[in-house]
């Protein structure tokens, strides 16, 4: 006998699947084709993008855009490339994404195995805040950050991404600890282990997978984040930020070789995880919009 | 004074009570069962022992210790899980031990401890195995080897046996009941399976909404059932309840019936307190087992009656036979022997036992005899 | 002999503790959630400029707010972008879920394709398209060196077409999610459903019009929520596609919202359109987590 097949029983004739087979290859080229613009023309020389054509393989391949792009192209008014923003970015995703999964993961253990009164109503609280339009809290968040000193800085933008993030935290080890055995929970307190012991030895052990969704979801929002980053960044602006200037930029002539190397490596860091850990990636979104 | 007293305990969550003035004092080395149907309050009285929930009034305590508002960890108790509760991260001998670790016991006792309870328990095999691999019934055995590793004051079990196929459910019955015998130990026990209940407790409580309906022996719960609950809720097939009337016949009462033919009939009670109920209503209680055929009545039973009537029903179940008929309109089942010879819509000569015979007010639905 | 009834100090701890834990994620969420909401609403009532004054105006800024023909434009926007959005990303989706479920050879090949636009920052999917659609090196230039002399393609320069170019960018990164969201949907449907309609005689067309389309509501509920406060919050998208032009005529709340507080120092309206721009959301997303919290007690 073979395991029930997750294919649907629908049967369909040749030709409809012949043009099934057309539409999905269709759609295939449709999504590849802004990564394939962007690979190929980071690799000519200007002159063959705007004396060529875009769609054609580099005639002289060269690595010249890349190299601009990440260490001499002028962003804003500075000659840096991209490397301080990046780097940017990296002080503030990886804090960011530590503390709100962290923080995550105790309040989703506390809202569904330490239940009060009232504890619905302050998940639904948190978790409405996931949605709200940010342009809402955007000038009382630059009032606090300038009095914080915190302004135009990564810990600013550190404690924004934190205070916004949570609420997705949460959600997440929230409906995957319901689903635990609070029976478990029940028998390590007569056992006589306390709150954080519980967590440490018999929680913890088996969230993995739900800590790498966490993880992945805020890594790749707070990456890409552009609002906050464009409001509070300063200084310290991320990534997202400079490789906006860098393309709108209107003084010299526009440098598309350097644009898309600027922005295939803006992109790198997501893509990456994309690419290794996309199961996660999926898992993540899919909990983020049907909170079943 | 018990070794655990539940002194009127009660339960309320808002303006709600859910369990109503509990009153039991478990003696040292008892088997006490808490059954009932779902929602009656069997498993929030447990867990208010385990310390699992807030006790709203009254007081628990164990060897003379109050223990409300105690941690569970500091009552000296220790509980199996219906779902075992088994640490999935953990190998089966950390399940185990993972209580006495966390009170600091040392890890040559603790050894030494494991080594007696899996050895007793005959799992030693199995303690480098994660909960994962375990089979339904090695899972149980380690729930129950957990608890035993703690040498605690009491034991609670919170139907630990409902997730297990029939058969290995009948097994670790017998295993429970052995260990019992053996270790003489303390035990609370719920569940809402009644034959569970009678076959391994030294008493029952039987719950209903909240309520304590009954305490006491298994045979006392069986034979005088307290009310008409308790009487339908222990025993299988269940007890079969009839509207009838007392009739004082020669100066003894009878309970007078009709039979399926429309022709009234009268059982003698063996109860000759029944006499002041003359020409009232009651509702005449008598287990399956107490209606036979003639040859199969009990030939201690100093009060057989003779209550023909005509068959309904048979059903064969191998070991006995179950044949309906009906009495005052209501459907009458009786147990009676294998091989009994009985044809669907035949007259037949039932054989009552009336010394079995209980009898409720029909209002309050409490037992008036015996 | 009996010790007295009241829990000691570290059951009362061990009680404490949890909502300890949580009150700090609370604290803040009140706080920089609801706290600075309530912030931005009284600052929508107050005549404040480049900082928040607070000298009430009452509804003013509503009033001023509603007779400004760029907030025309902006909610003009974003009524086009969000229906079409939501309707082609549902269309696609479902179209590309539907297929991908006939035992597709290399789904698990193509479907990260689909998806992996999701990943990206708006800002690189706006730089990637910006390109792709300027007539002067993209697509239109693309088809005239193939050959296609008289091709013309230039929404994006275009007034009234440009809109539509942010359209098709935002398709092209959330499409392959509502894919993934439906595709889950149908995986879900049982299969003995699907054949015992077939036994029934329902051709495919049927099949999926009558039984499947109808029982994948949820995942439609779903994709409606999350696109249209997607829809709502795009501002990335704008801002590195089209800058809100050519002119404003890509202009929406979220470009709207952020010039008016920080570029051209009139706070007040800034924040009234801000307040008007959640309250669309939280209409949409209360009742929907409402139900999502009170079904799941």
């Amino acid at each position: 006998m073979s395991a029930q097949s997750q294919d649907t029983a629908v049967s369909t004739g040749r030709i409809t699947r012949a043009l099934i087979y057309l539409v999905l290859l269709l759609f295939t080229l449709f999504y590849l084709l802004p990564l394939y613009v962007m690979g190929v023309n980071s690799l000519k020389p200007l002159a063959e993008i705007t004396g060529g054509n875009m769609m054609a393989l580099p005639q002289i391949w060269t690595f010249d855009a890349w190299r601009s792009a990440w260490s001499t192209a002028q962003i804003g008014i500075e000659p840096t490339g991209l490397k301080p923003y990046f780097l940017n970015s990296i002080l503030m995703v990886v804090p960011a994404v530590t503390i709100s999964t962290i923080v995550g993961a105790l309040n989703g253990y506390v809202l569904t195995k330490w239940r009060f009164r009232g504890d619905t109503w302050v998940f639904g609280l948190m978790l409405f805040s996931c949605f709200i339009p940010f342009q809402i809290v955007l000038i009382p968040m630059a009032m606090v950050l300038g009095k914080l000193g915190l302004a135009g800085s990564v810990p600013g933008l550190i404690l924004v991404h934190v205070v916004y993030g949570i609420g997705f935290t949460t959600l997440y080890f929230r409906n995957y600890y319901a689903a635990f055995p609070t029976e478990l929970v029940r028998a390590a307190q007569i056992d006589g282990a306390g709150f954080f012991r519980i967590f440490w030895r018999i929680l913890l052990p088996v969230s993995g997978p739900i800590a790498v969704v966490s993880v992945i979801w805020q890594f790749t929002n707070i990456w890409n984040d552009f609002l906050f980053g464009a409001s509070f960044g300063g200084t310290s602006q991320p990534m997202t930020v400079a490789l906006n200037n860098l393309v709108q930029s209107s003084t010299g002539v526009k440098e598309y070789n350097v644009h898309f190397a600027g922005a295939i490596l803006a992109a790198l860091p997501t893509l990456l995880v994309y690419i290794v850990a996309g199961r996660y990636f999926v898992r993540g979104l899919m909990a983020g919009s049907v909170k079943g | 004074m018990g070794f655990l007293d539940i002194r009127n305990v009660t339960k309320s969550y808002g303006a709600v009570e859910v369990l109503h003035r509990v009153d039991i004092a478990v003696e040292e080395g008892e088997f006490l069962v808490l059954v009932g149907p779902s929602g009656c309050g069997k498993s929030t009285l447990l867990n208010m022992i385990a310390g699992l929930e807030n006790i709203s009034g009254g007081e628990i305590a164990i060897k003379g210790r109050v223990i409300n508002g105690v941690h569970p960890s500091k009552r000296n108790i220790a509980m199996v899980f219906q779902s075992y509760a088994l640490y999935p991260n953990m190998t089966v001998g950390q399940n185990m031990t993972f209580g006495l670790e966390m009170h600091g016991v040392p890890k040559p006792e603790r050894d030494k401890a494991l080594a007696e309870v899996s050895k007793l328990l005959q799992i030693d095999h199995l303690l480098d195995r994660k909960p994962g691999q375990l089979s339904g019934g090695q899972r149980q055995r380690v729930a129950m080897g957990r608890a035993l590793v703690r040498d605690p004051d009491v034991f609670l079990f919170d139907e630990p046996l409902s997730n297990l196929d029939a058969k290995l459910r009948v097994d670790m019955r017998t295993e429970i009941k052995k260990l019992h015998q053996k270790l003489r130990t303390t035990i609370v026990y719920v569940t809402h399976d009644q034959i569970e209940a009678m076959t391994l407790s030294t008493r029952i409580a039987v719950m209903n909404k909240g309520y304590v309906q009954q305490l006491g022996t298994p045979k006392e719960i069986y034979d005088t059932p307290a009310n008409v609950f308790v009487a339908t809720f222990m025993g299988s097939p269940a007890m079969n309840i009839v509207p009838a009337t007392v009739r004082l016949r020669e100066g003894v009462p009878h309970a007078e019936l009709t039979d399926s033919e429309g022709q009234t009939r009268h059982l003698r009670f063996s109860q000759p307190g029944l006499a002041a109920w003359d020409g009232r209503d009651i509702l005449l209680g008598i287990r399956p087992e107490a209606i036979t055929d003639p040859e199969g009545a009990d030939r201690k039973s100093g009060n057989i009656q003779a209550l023909p009537n005509r068959v309904g029903v048979t059903e064969p179940a191998g070991s006995d036979t179950f044949v309906t008929m009906s009495l005052s309109g209501r459907d009458i089942i009786s147990r009676m022997r294998a091989d009994v010879n009985v044809q669907p819509g035949q007259m037949f000569d039932f054989a009552v036992n009336m010394e079995k015979a209980v009898a409720f007010d029909p209002k309050t639905e409490e037992r008036i005899a015996p | 002999m009996t010790a007295p009834a009241t829990a000691d100090f570290r059951t009362r701890l061990q009680d404490w503790l949890p909502k300890m834990v949580l009150a700090p994620s609370f604290a803040v969420t009140l706080l920089f959630v609801y706290g600075f909401i309530a912030f931005t609403v009284l600052l929508s009532f107050t005549g404040s400029k480049m900082l928040p004054k607070y000298d009430f105006v009452g509804l003013d800024n509503y009033r001023r707010l509603f007779a400004l023909e760029h907030w025309h434009i902006a909610i003009g926007n974003i009524a086009v972008f969000a229906s079409l959005y939501i309707v082609i990303c549902s269309a696609i989706g479902l179209m590309l879920a539907i297929f991908l479920d006939q035992k597709i050879r290399g789904e698990g090949f193509l479907r990260p394709i689909f998806l992996y636009p999701m990943a990206l920052s708006f800002i690189v999917t706006g730089t990637a398209w910006k390109w792709f659609l300027d007539p002067g090196i993209g697509l239109e230039k693309v088809m005239r060196l193939w050959g296609w002399e008289s091709f013309t393609f230039t929404w994006i320069k275009d007034n009234d077409l440009a809109i539509y170019c942010i359209v098709i960018a935002a398709v092209w990164q959330t499409s392959g999610f509502v894919m993934a969201m439906f595709l889950a949907g149908l995986r879900g449907i049982d299969n003995e459903i699907l054949k015992a309609a077939q036994i029934d005689g329902a051709s495919n067309w049927q099949l999926y019009r009558r039984i499947v389309i109808p029982m994948l509501r949820p995942a439609f509920l779903s994709a409606f929520v999350i696109l249209s406060h997607l829809a709502i919050k795009s501002y990335d998208l704008v801002v590195a596609l089209t800058g809100g032009g050519p002119g404003r005529s890509t202009e929406m709340p979220a470009t709207f919202m952020y010039s008016y507080t920080f570029t051209r120092n009139q706070m007040g309206i800034g924040a009234s359109s801000a307040v008007i721009m959640l309250m669309t959301i939280a209409a949409i997303m209360v009742p929907y987590l409402y139900a999502e919290l009170k079904e799941k007690k």
